[in-house]
């Protein structure tokens, strides 16, 4: 007959559980609807001074390759555009960058004044095939497999801690993943 | 200095409350006088304080003290100075100040009213008051210095939002939170009644007072913000069920139900436990609300800037005020004593359904609001749940309640007899039946629509038909119901008021969502455009300079019948501090509707962007919230809160004895 | 709807304006409308069943950002397009997931949400109703009074109500 009015107490107990573990949660943040499923099929011009863009088909060439959308008047994207430099410098991952809605001379001076990482770069002028990847803002990265299969997105800047516990353990694990497939 | 004196000021509120949270509490559980009659002076010291708190912050906002961080970061001197005394209490920690404010004022008004309570409730009352204070005081002084000071300080501030420069806006928190905060009157009373172990028709009828004049002042400011974001949002929407919305609408609601249960403890001595509950409920959901507010932990427009750290105090805070009251509750509440029975078909029975009914759509509210959190703890998944969930769900489980709102004041209690009651009805029914025809023929409108004219006049006209029955109009002499309508309890007119409100606000909703006309198009300097029956003519746009904004203003000629209306002026507003973009749309009301014009884009070669809207009987939502707290106002003047235990000395006593009893119906 | 009929008179008007006005119509944003006023119907009320994603709360039709112009412009691509309102509000949940609807769909995961109110509303019922059922439970406990029981009782009303306080 007691517990009956031990009901509110224990409801409540649930929910203050679930609004701490909320405090730890981001609800701007939102997971990609794209993770397992393959590239959406795109073709982006070149950038200015550059001979070629790049399409779906250079990104199913069996590589692991990162995908990096990015533009001049992104200020977080400066942030992050060091670690990219260091990761194409080591030669270990191509990086290829989608220019989002950007000004073609903008986005070639900022390449030129802090440098390029990217083995392409796509112009996305419009910015609609990002849009068939899921983005909503800048800046945005994917890790995307050999087949052209999206393993992974990051949605905001890459902290140098965000590259070392999220995108290069899933690099690793798509190249081991690969690895075993091909043997 | 004067910043200095108000962080002092607060240090001091915090101790004095830490004082009053546990002396008087120890002398009436030991029988110590002497450490219980510290309550009543400590209670009006830690209003003192609080008030000399706050009227530092103010003051260092109305001479743009920008050596005081919280002013620079929420001010600036091209501000108005309305708005950057509003800017003292449109931040986090400026707000705290006025919570604890207002705590201490409604804890100081038990403390000075409160002389006809019985002395141990009133220092129990005042001890768990202190407790509450105790609890924000304690984040105030050492979470959220509104006082902290920045050295060197800047020569301006970084402005305050220009959603936020508006009368509307200006007084939305003020009320919000005399509502919000004015709840914990009731929580005090039922952890002190729980403490005691005791809940009698006594305590009703003190715990209702404080309740009704703190609900009246949460419609107030629920009923200000929705005004606001109507005339401010752009496209006259009014509510968006928007998740701070929610916060504040979901102890309205408790208190709704809180007040009509406290009735059945306060008139038959029943549903005490229940109403202790819901005493606790109300406040838990404000105390909910301060969280969503200010932890970042849900999507919302309103949100202050969020900060997990402010997050985990608040919650901390939560789990000891709820989760001690609620464990009180469960220990204590069995061995109240049970009350007296009714049928179901009765007076009580019909608070019981509106309760079941309110709780039913507060539960909805919450699902809807926290689901997106829960889905994302639980397993990783984000949804939205926006307008669309709400309206299906939450309008269903109203409409039952509009309807028996009519006739539940005319249930006599323990027993009724409902056809009976119905039938008096009658009248009401037919102008229903007959509102219903009216609005097939002229509009063959949606189902929703004629469904929401049926509710709104059957209660209205059901509640007038009520007062008339109370004064047995049209049966006796003219001179008895006149009699009668004197001797009516204020707390009659005031029930007739609050239904007819709830009435006038449905009708409010279902004429302008029914039948509003919209109007999009791009328009150049000359061209005309027919809503409604209106004529608009866009007699062109240019350029103005306010005193922080740049804006396009378009002047828009409106005549109706060749017959000139008004002439109306719609601006977009460009602020510098922070960049934004704002619309003020032209509002008109007329007697059907409000014309509403909002000037948006150019497209570079002299047409611009307009938005004309046709809003039949909008202004009724605003104003059935006003009738409904015209009503909580009237009730609250009546007598019977006045007078609380019989006077001690033994004339009044004989007096009393020989007067016939305040008896309600 | 008489709202959507009388937004078809309208834009019937329009129309007819746009003989005269040769500049883009468009909604208070200034673009491209489709041509079809049914079409740029349902295109609008697309347009507030999905979330802006970079704002707080907002459907794309009332926010000011650059991503919802972008993407009212491909609902209105995709109408035009001849895809059905299904279909449409598939292709942007293909691409953003469920977040970007604010009408929540019917999955198990969200079932507990869309029945969760009848649900809710079931059991307070239900438990008003037991509530009632133990009282009454109670009261039966209480026998009626005997006839001198009765005669006792009078006396002592009889008492009070003629001398003592």
């Amino acid at each position: 007959m007691q517990l009956r009015f031990f009901v509110p107490i224990t409801a409540f107990a649930v929910l203050a559980a679930a609004l701490a573990f909320g405090l730890t949660l981001n609800p701007r943040e939102i997971p990609s609807a794209l993770i397992g499923q393959t590239i959406p099929d795109f073709e982006l011009t070149a950038l200015k001074g550059r001979e070629r863009g790049f399409g779906s088909a250079d990104l199913r060439q069996g590589d692991v390759v990162l995908v990096n959308v990015f533009a001049s008047w992104c200020r977080p994207c400066r942030q992050e555009h060091p670690l990219f430099m260091d990761l194409a410098q080591t030669g270990d991952i191509k990086i290829y960058g989608i220019n989002y809605k950007d000004d073609p001379d903008a986005a070639a001076q900022w390449l030129a004044t802090f440098g390029d990482p990217y083995r392409r770069v796509g112009a996305d002028l419009d910015g609609r095939s990002s849009i068939n990847w899921g983005v909503y803002g800048v800046p945005e990265t994917f890790v995307v497999d050999g087949s052209g299969q999206i393993l992974y997105k990051r949605v905001s800047v890459v902290t140098p801690k965000v590259m070392r516990e999220e995108i290069l353990p899933v690099i690793e694990r798509a190249r081991l993943a690969g690895q075993e497939v091909s043997r | 200095m004067i910043t200095e004196i108000g962080y002092f000021a607060l240090v001091l509120a915090l101790a004095v409350a830490v004082v009053q949270a546990t002396v008087p509490l120890i002398g009436v559980e030991r029988g110590m006088p002497s450490w219980a009659a510290v309550a009543r002076p400590a209670a009006v010291t830690q209003l003192g304080l609080t008030a000399i708190a706050f009227g530092a912050l103010i003051y260092a906002f109305v001479v743009s003290d920008f050596s005081v961080l919280n002013v620079v970061q929420n001010s600036h001197t091209a501000k108005p100075m309305l708005y950057k005394v509003a800017g003292a209490w449109g931040n986090h920690e400026g707000s705290l100040v006025m919570w604890v404010l207002i705590l201490a004022l409604f804890g100081a008004g038990v403390a000075v009213f409160g002389s006809n309570l019985p002395s141990g409730l009133r220092t129990r009352v005042l001890a768990v008051q202190g407790m509450i204070g105790v609890g924000f005081l304690f984040f105030t002084v050492f979470l959220s210095n509104p006082f902290e000071r920045v050295v060197p300080a800047p020569l301006d501030g970084t402005g305050l939002n220009p959603l936020l420069q508006d009368p509307g806006l200006a007084f939305h928190p003020p009320f919000l939170y005399l509502g919000y905060v004015g709840f914990s009157i009731a929580f005090s009373f039922a952890v002190a009644a729980l403490i005691e172990g005791r809940v009698d028709p006594a305590w009703a009828r003190w715990v209702r007072p404080w309740t009704l004049a703190a609900w009246a002042f949460l419609t107030i400011g629920v009923g200000l913000g929705s005004w606001w974001a109507y005339y401010e949002l752009g496209w006259g929407g009014w509510w968006f069920w928007d998740p701070v919305e929610n916060a504040s609408f979901m102890p309205w609601l408790a208190g709704t139900a809180l007040l009509h249960s406290a009735i059945v403890v306060e008139k038959r001595d029943g549903l005490k436990t229940w109403t202790i509950f819901l005493a606790i409920l109300t406040f838990s959901l404000s105390l909910l609300g301060t969280f969503i507010v200010r932890s970042g932990v849900l999507n919302s427009v309103h949100t202050f800037a969020s900060d997990p750290a402010r997050g985990i105090f608040i919650l901390g805070f939560l789990v000891l005020v709820v989760g001690g009251s609620l464990t009180l509750f469960a220990v204590r509440a069995p061995s109240l004593r049970a009350g007296s029975l009714f049928a179901p078909i009765s007076r009580e029975g019909g608070l019981v359904l509106n309760n079941l009914l309110l709780m039913s759509a507060l539960a909805t509210v919450f699902l809807g609001t926290m689901y997106p959190l829960f889905l994302d703890a639980l397993t990783g998944e984000k949804v939205t749940v926006g307008p669309p969930f709400f309206n299906v769900t939450f309008v269903p489980l109203m409409t039952p309640l509009f309807a028996v709102m009519a006739f539940g004041p005319m249930l006599a209690w323990k027993r009724a007899d409902l056809m009976g009651a119905v039938t008096r009805l009658k009248f009401a029914l037919a102008l229903t039946a007959f509102a219903v025809l009216v609005t097939l023929i002229f509009s063959r409108g949606p189902v929703l629509a004629v469904l929401g004219v049926a509710l709104g006049v059957w209660l209205l006209v059901g509640s007038l038909v009520e007062l008339a029955d109370r004064l047995r109009l049209f049966r006796c002499a003219a001179s008895d119901s006149w009699r009668r309508a004197r001797n009516l309890p204020r707390a009659a007119y005031g029930t007739t008021l609050a239904h007819a409100g709830v009435a006038v606000v449905i009708l409010g909703i279902t004429g302008s969502l029914a039948w509003e006309t919209e109007s999009l198009q791009v328009l150049r300097p000359g061209d005309t455009v027919d809503v409604a029956g209106f004529e608009f003519r866009f007699e062109g746009a240019r350029d103005v300079l306010g005193p922080n904004y740049a804006a396009v203003r378009g002047t828009f000629r409106v005549t109706r019948d060749g017959e000139e209306i008004a002439v109306m002026e719609p601006e977009s507003r460009t602020f510098t501090t922070p960049p934004m973009t704002t619309t003020e749309a032209a509002i008109r009301p007329t007697t059907l509707g409000d014309l509403y014009i909002a000037v948006g884009e150019s497209d570079g070669s002299g047409g611009y962007a307009t938005r004309i809207y046709h809003k039949p009987v909008i202004q009724w939502i605003w104003a059935g919230a006003l009738i409904m707290v015209a009503g909580a106002f009237v009730s609250l003047s009546d007598r019977r809160h006045r007078v609380g235990a019989p006077a001690r000395k033994k004339t009044a006593a004989a007096q009393a004895a020989a007067a016939p009893s305040p008896q309600g119906t | 709807m008489t709202v959507l009929r009388r937004r078809l008179d309208v834009a019937a008007l329009i129309l007819l304006a746009a003989f005269f006005v040769a500049a883009p119509i468009s909604a208070q944003f200034v673009e491209e409308r489709l041509a079809d006023p049914a079409q740029e119907a349902r295109a609008y009320a697309l347009h507030k069943q999905l979330r802006c994603l970079v704002c707080q709360n907002q459907s794309i039709v009332d926010s000011n950002a650059d991503l919802a112009r972008d993407l009212r412009i491909i609902v209105r691509e995709r109408v035009g397009a001849g895809d059905s309102d299904v279909q449409v509000l598939d292709y942007m949940v293909a691409r953003y997931g469920d977040w970007v609807l604010m009408k929540p769909p019917f999955k198990i995961t969200t079932a507990l949400l869309w029945l969760g109110p009848g649900l809710i509303f079931l059991l307070t019922a239900g438990g008003v109703f037991i509530a009632f059922r133990r009282g009454r439970g109670s009261a039966a406990a209480n026998t009626p009074l005997s006839s001198e029981e009765s005669a006792r009782l009078d006396e002592l009303l009889k008492d009070a109500s003629s001398g003592g306080r």
